[in-house]
């Protein structure tokens, strides 16, 4: 299989999940009553008939006896109510539907926004979590919800509305169109079918207009397919299909200040779903950005927001111009498309500053520029760069400077004489502009040029001007003013955002050094609580699980508040990974944000945040400082976590490599007494002559040293150490060599060797074979009666080979036959045969190590068969060419 | 017999024990406890075997095997260890056989009695070996079972041969894949397998439970002559 038609782990992926959660229907619709719920009711009815067990959760029946007939034949669960205000509001109940748990659940209006106290800020969330709990949905939604077609439709509806649906969640849903012709739409609003609400009735004349309504069927009908399209695009991939269309478009879309960037994201999004591109939403840090007014912070903050919300990735990039950042990134990224508003700036404006657009068409080669008209800015007025320093007391200064030049210009005028007087005022100008700017660098160079006129230029003490050359003067005095103050003012900022990209840097490397330098769990915790706390200024606390519930670790500043829905969020973070409480989609009503530590090993702990006032704890601006804080935090936990893991797995590697050392010198010293014993026996027995003493004692020194093999073998086995060295073998050698080994021990019993040799050679480590033969023989004599036959058979099998120790012993105790091979499992009787209970688990063990099977079974005749298994992949198929033999 | 043996062991027990049973064999004995007096001792007059314990206090006792063969002594190594491939490594160094403790004192002299006699069949030169009912005319190259004489592949023939010119020694792998299919096929166990199986079907009684023809796992093969 070649690469490119592998399925991409991606499209896998979404299709396991997609197979998991619950599946979403929705019925889409280009307007109200269109017949949305009559349609989901039919269906939903439908599938009860089929046996299904469905839910009614939500209906908008409206008071329509039609509707509410088709509504009979569900369980409808009743809604929980809300208390809000003096008013209660009976909404959706989420628990009562997890609770009840039915196969479909019917739940009206999509786009609904739950009232205040709920759990989710909106329905679209309820169903995800549904979802995720296994429970089909199958639910309604109006075009005009979709978020990236809202600004579409409220262009030419001048209807707004404010309950969207993220575009994602449409991608995974099985979408049904219930289209209407719009002269029928029209019929039914006529003939009072269809319900609108009360407040909503002014609009409706201009809404329900035949254009508007066809517009709205077309782009109803257009999602729709798009989303067909892409569940087509996800089954090809998965089934590992490449097709056509061009890989890695990237999209790119420019965020400034200005008020539309919001439509600026969403056509960026559209165009990204049309191209199935990722996205980019890029913020450029230009020294401008140190100027905008708080207006303007907040405006680019939203955008970031809510490009985030439709799924893009937030980039800011730093560059002395938007012009730069926008193309270095570009060009870096190798987008394919960028996004750009085409605000209707001043001609002014454009001079100065230069079309940004004008210069990227020109500017990026391959790169698809897409100018979407932003509307102007209202109050480009007020957002005048705000003046650093107050601007009185500036000019108060220059025109002190001014006058101490002309006192100081009287004085030295009978030095220099009248022509390098003028120079002299340039000195109260500029220093006034690079330390207050434009404006009292501008009156600064007026009073300049009038003083110079009154009290040098002929004739003197009047404002007349005699001279043309004069005049130019004064106008050069004007232009100095203005070109130093704006080289002041643009160094100035430059200065100042160099300096916060520096101390963002030189926090996040003291973060990474103070995390790297901590080597237990408490003290990292601490240090990512301090450090985000410090550098985001708000209180942060971080959870870590331990065993079913999550405890604090750490916190900054010590002992935080936190209440039940606190908790709740961060548990709920822990268990999804999703980002929840404050300002997000999930428990918004506690008082902390909660962002869950994500690492390769799953997520290990939770960060909470509480601003220190008011807004999101994590400003826009702060995001991408916070992602690599949140990124190093990860890093760090997850470290510890491995390293942990690595201790223990060392300590217990150590702790086996001591045991077999010391067992293997144990049995080394050992056999030296054991020499000794079998030598003193057999001198004995020479001088007394041999008696059943001298036997005993040469058997049992022979066992003892056996029991020790064993030992030694088994400390390997456990501790991962056996080396197998596979050779080429034959069964009969085998057998004959271990039946030659124990021939003391099988002297009383009869032994039949039944391994043809017309036998295939097998692999096999020599030693482990003749050690598992051993044992096995071993205990089989101890076993069976003496005088009975031990069999020895070898056969070929169909996938393999089999060997068979069988004996005509008692047989195994019923139901030990896979237990048997546990470490220190005795076999009854075993403790009169001295048994050490860990042969059987050195045939496991060395079988495993050699990758054969090995069982032990009854026979019906009586007797144990134990028997081991070559699989057909260690059997030697290829012999030796008959030159050789 | 007049052959003199040096016993190569720390432990002074084993020494005692080990020197009982040789003297009562009928051979002189001395002994050494170190590799140093070892070696003093194995370049005497007289010495004929060694028996040489592995675990020495100042050298390890394999390091012993090329030096004490270089004196034209027979070599008998007394291991604690039951490592195949320390057994196979002193066998390839040269040493004649092998004893694991704890050694069967009876056992121990056999070999002795192997090693000690394949130094006098070598000086003999007859090239006849008979055992059994099978004689193995070395210079003939004809092998009889009962008087009949046996149809033996080439390298059945030269398998046989090379055990017969050293009975009742355990030949490694290496070495018998040596000298009968040459330096590149030293790894081949499979060739060997193979041969060893053909033998043992014509000259054993029973080629599944084989008498003659003896495998040491991991080792090598050795044939029982006696």
């Amino acid at each position: 299989m070649n690469d490119a038609a592998r399925p991409s782990p991606e499209a896998l992926l979404k299709a396991a999940r997609r197979e998991a959660r619950g599946r979403l229907k929705i019925f889409l619709g280009a307007a109200p009553g269109v017949g949305k719920t009559f349609e989901m009711l039919r269906e939903g009815a439908e599938l009860l008939r089929s046996g299904l067990d469905v839910v009614a959760g939500v209906v908008e029946t409206h008071g329509r006896a039609e509707t509410e007939s088709l509504v009979a034949p569900f369980e409808v669960l009743p809604r929980s109510s809300i208390e809000h205000g003096a008013h209660t509001l009976a909404e959706f109940d989420i628990d009562a539907m997890l609770v009840r748990k039915p196969r479909v659940a019917l739940i009206d209006e999509y786009a609904h926004t739950n009232a205040p106290g709920s759990r989710h800020p909106k329905r679209w969330q309820d169903i995800e979590e549904l979802r995720d709990a296994g429970i089909d949905v199958l639910t309604t939604l109006n075009i005009q919800h979709v978020e990236s077609l809202n600004d579409v439709v409220a262009g030419f509806t001048r209807v707004r509305v404010r309950e969207t649906v993220p575009d994602a969640v449409l991608d995974d849903a099985d979408i049904e169109v219930v289209d209407l012709p719009p002269d029928e739409l029209i019929e039914r609003l006529k003939a009072g079918k269809v319900y609108v609400p009360h407040e909503a009735t002014r609009a409706l004349g201009h809404f329900f207009s035949k254009s508007n309504l066809s517009a709205l069927r077309e782009l109803a009908l257009r999602r729709a397919a798009q989303t067909v399209d892409r569940h087509l695009l996800d089954h090809v991939e998965s089934i590992g299909e490449r097709g056509t269309w061009a890989a890695g478009e990237r999209v790119v879309v420019a965020i400034g200040d200005q008020p539309g960037g919001e439509a600026l994201i969403r056509a960026a999004k559209r165009l990204a779903d049309a191209l199935h591109a990722t996205w980019t939403a890029v913020s450029v840090e230009t020294p401008r950005n140190a100027t905008l007014s708080a207006d303007a912070r907040e405006r680019m903050a939203d955008a970031l927001k809510l490009a985030t919300g439709l799924g893009a990735t937030i980039v800011t990039v730093p560059a002395r111009s938007v012009f730069d950042g926008l193309c270095a990134h570009i060009l870096e990224t190798r987008a394919t498309a960028v996004v750009i508003g085409k605000s209707r700036r001043s001609w002014w404006f454009e001079l100065r500053h230069g079309s940004v657009v004008d210069r990227l068409v020109r500017g990026l080669d391959g790169v698809a520029v897409h100018v979407v008209p932003v509307a102007e800015a209202a109050s480009s007025k007020a957002e005048l760069p705000t003046v650093r320093a107050p601007a009185t007391r500036g000019m108060l200064i220059g025109l002190g400077l001014v006058t101490l030049t002309t006192i100081a210009a009287i004085g030295v005028q009978p030095l220099l004489g009248l022509n390098s007087i003028d120079l002299l005022y340039l000195l109260p100008v500029i220093t006034t502009a690079t330390l207050f700017g434009l404006r009292p660098s501008l009156v600064a160079s007026v009073a300049a040029a009038l003083a110079y006129n009154f009290f040098f230029l002929p004739p003197l003490y009047t404002f007349t001007i005699a001279d043309p050359q004069n005049v130019v003067t004064l106008l050069v005095l004007v232009i100095v003013a203005i070109v130093a103050s704006q080289l002041a003012g643009r160094l100035q900022r430059e200065a100042t955002i160099g300096a916060r990209t520096a101390t963002e840097n030189a926090a996040l490397a003291a973060f990474g050094q103070r995390l790297a330098a901590v080597s237990d769990e408490a003290g990292t915790a601490t240090a990512v609580c301090e450090e985000v706390a410090h550098l985001l200024d708000v209180s942060t606390v971080l959870f870590a699980r331990d065993g079913n519930r999550l405890v604090v670790i750490g916190a900054s500043p010590e002992n935080p508040s936190l209440g039940a829905i606190d908790m709740a969020a961060g548990e709920w973070a822990f268990d999804r990974g999703e980002v929840t409480g404050r300002d997000s989609g999930t428990l918004t009503a506690s008082d902390w944000q909660f962002h869950p530590l994500e690492t390769a090993l799953g997520v290990l702990g939770v960060l909470g945040l509480a601003p220190n006032g008011r807004g999101d704890p994590v400003p826009a601006d702060k995001r991408v400082l916070f992602t690599t804080l949140m990124g190093q935090a990860a890093l760090a936990h997850e470290r510890l976590t491995l390293e942990a893991n690595a201790r223990e797995v060392s300590a217990l590697k150590q702790r086996d490599d001591l045991r077999v050392t010391l067992l293997s010198s144990i049995g080394h010293d050992l056999k030296t007494p054991l020499t000794a014993v079998v030598a003193a026996a057999d001198e004995l027995a020479a001088q007394h002559g041999a008696s059943t003493i001298t036997a005993t004692l040469k058997g049992e020194a022979r066992r003892l040293r056996r029991v020790f093999d064993d030992l030694v073998e088994m400390t390997r086995i456990e501790a991962g150490a056996l080396v197998v060295r596979r050779e080429a073998t034959d069964l009969t050698d085998a057998v004959a060599a271990a039946a030659q080994d124990l021939r003391a021990e099988l002297a009383s019993h009869r032994m039949v060797l039944e391994v043809p040799p017309t036998l295939p050679l097998v692999d096999a480590d020599p030693r482990m074979l003749h050690h598992v033969l051993i044992n096995l023989l071993g205990n089989a004599a101890k076993f069976a009666a003496p005088g009975t036959a031990i069999r020895v058979n070898a056969r070929r099998t169909p996938d393999g080979l089999a060997m068979a120790v069988i004996d005509e012993g008692p047989g195994l105790p019923q139901g030990r036959e896979t237990t048997l091979f546990d470490r220190f499992t005795r076999v009854d009787g075993d403790d009169m045969s001295g048994g050490t209970g860990l042969g059987l688990a050195i045939v496991k063990g060395f079988c495993n190590a050699m990758n054969l099977g090995v069982s032990a079974r009854n026979r019906d005749e009586g007797g144990a068969v134990f028997e081991i298994i070559w699989p057909e992949s260690s059997i030697r198929h290829s012999l030796p060419e008959q030159t050789q033999l | 017999m007049t052959g003199q043996i040096l016993i190569v062991d720390d432990e002074p027990a084993i020494c005692r024990l080990v020197r009982g049973a040789v003297e009562r064999a009928g051979y002189t004995v001395s002994e050494a406890a170190t590799a140093g007096e070892a070696l003093k001792l194995a370049r005497r007059e007289g010495c004929e075997l060694v028996l040489l314990d592995l675990g020495l206090p100042d050298r390890d006792g394999i390091e012993l095997v090329p030096l004490i063969k270089a004196m034209h002594r027979a070599v008998i190594i007394l291991t604690a260890r039951d490592a195949t491939v320390e057994k196979v490594s002193a066998l390839d160094l040269g040493a004649d056989d092998y004893v694991v403790k704890p050694f069967d004192t009876d056992e121990l002299l056999a070999r002795v009695r192997t090693a000690l006699r394949h130094r006098s069949a070598m000086d003999d030169g007859s090239g006849v070996l008979a055992f059994g009912s099978i004689t193995i005319d070395l210079a003939a190259r004809r092998v009889l079972r009962d008087g009949a004489e046996l149809k033996l592949t080439r390298k059945e023939y030269a398998v046989l041969a090379e055990l017969a010119r050293h009975p009742d020694r355990v030949l490694t792998h290496s070495h018998l894949l040596r000298a009968v299919w040459g330096e590149a096929h030293t790894q081949d166990v499979e060739y060997l397998r193979v041969t060893m199986r053909g033998l043992r079907l014509k000259l054993e009684e029973d080629a599944a439970s084989p008498v003659l023809l003896r495998n040491e796992p991991g080792v090598g093969y050795r044939l029982t002559v006696t």
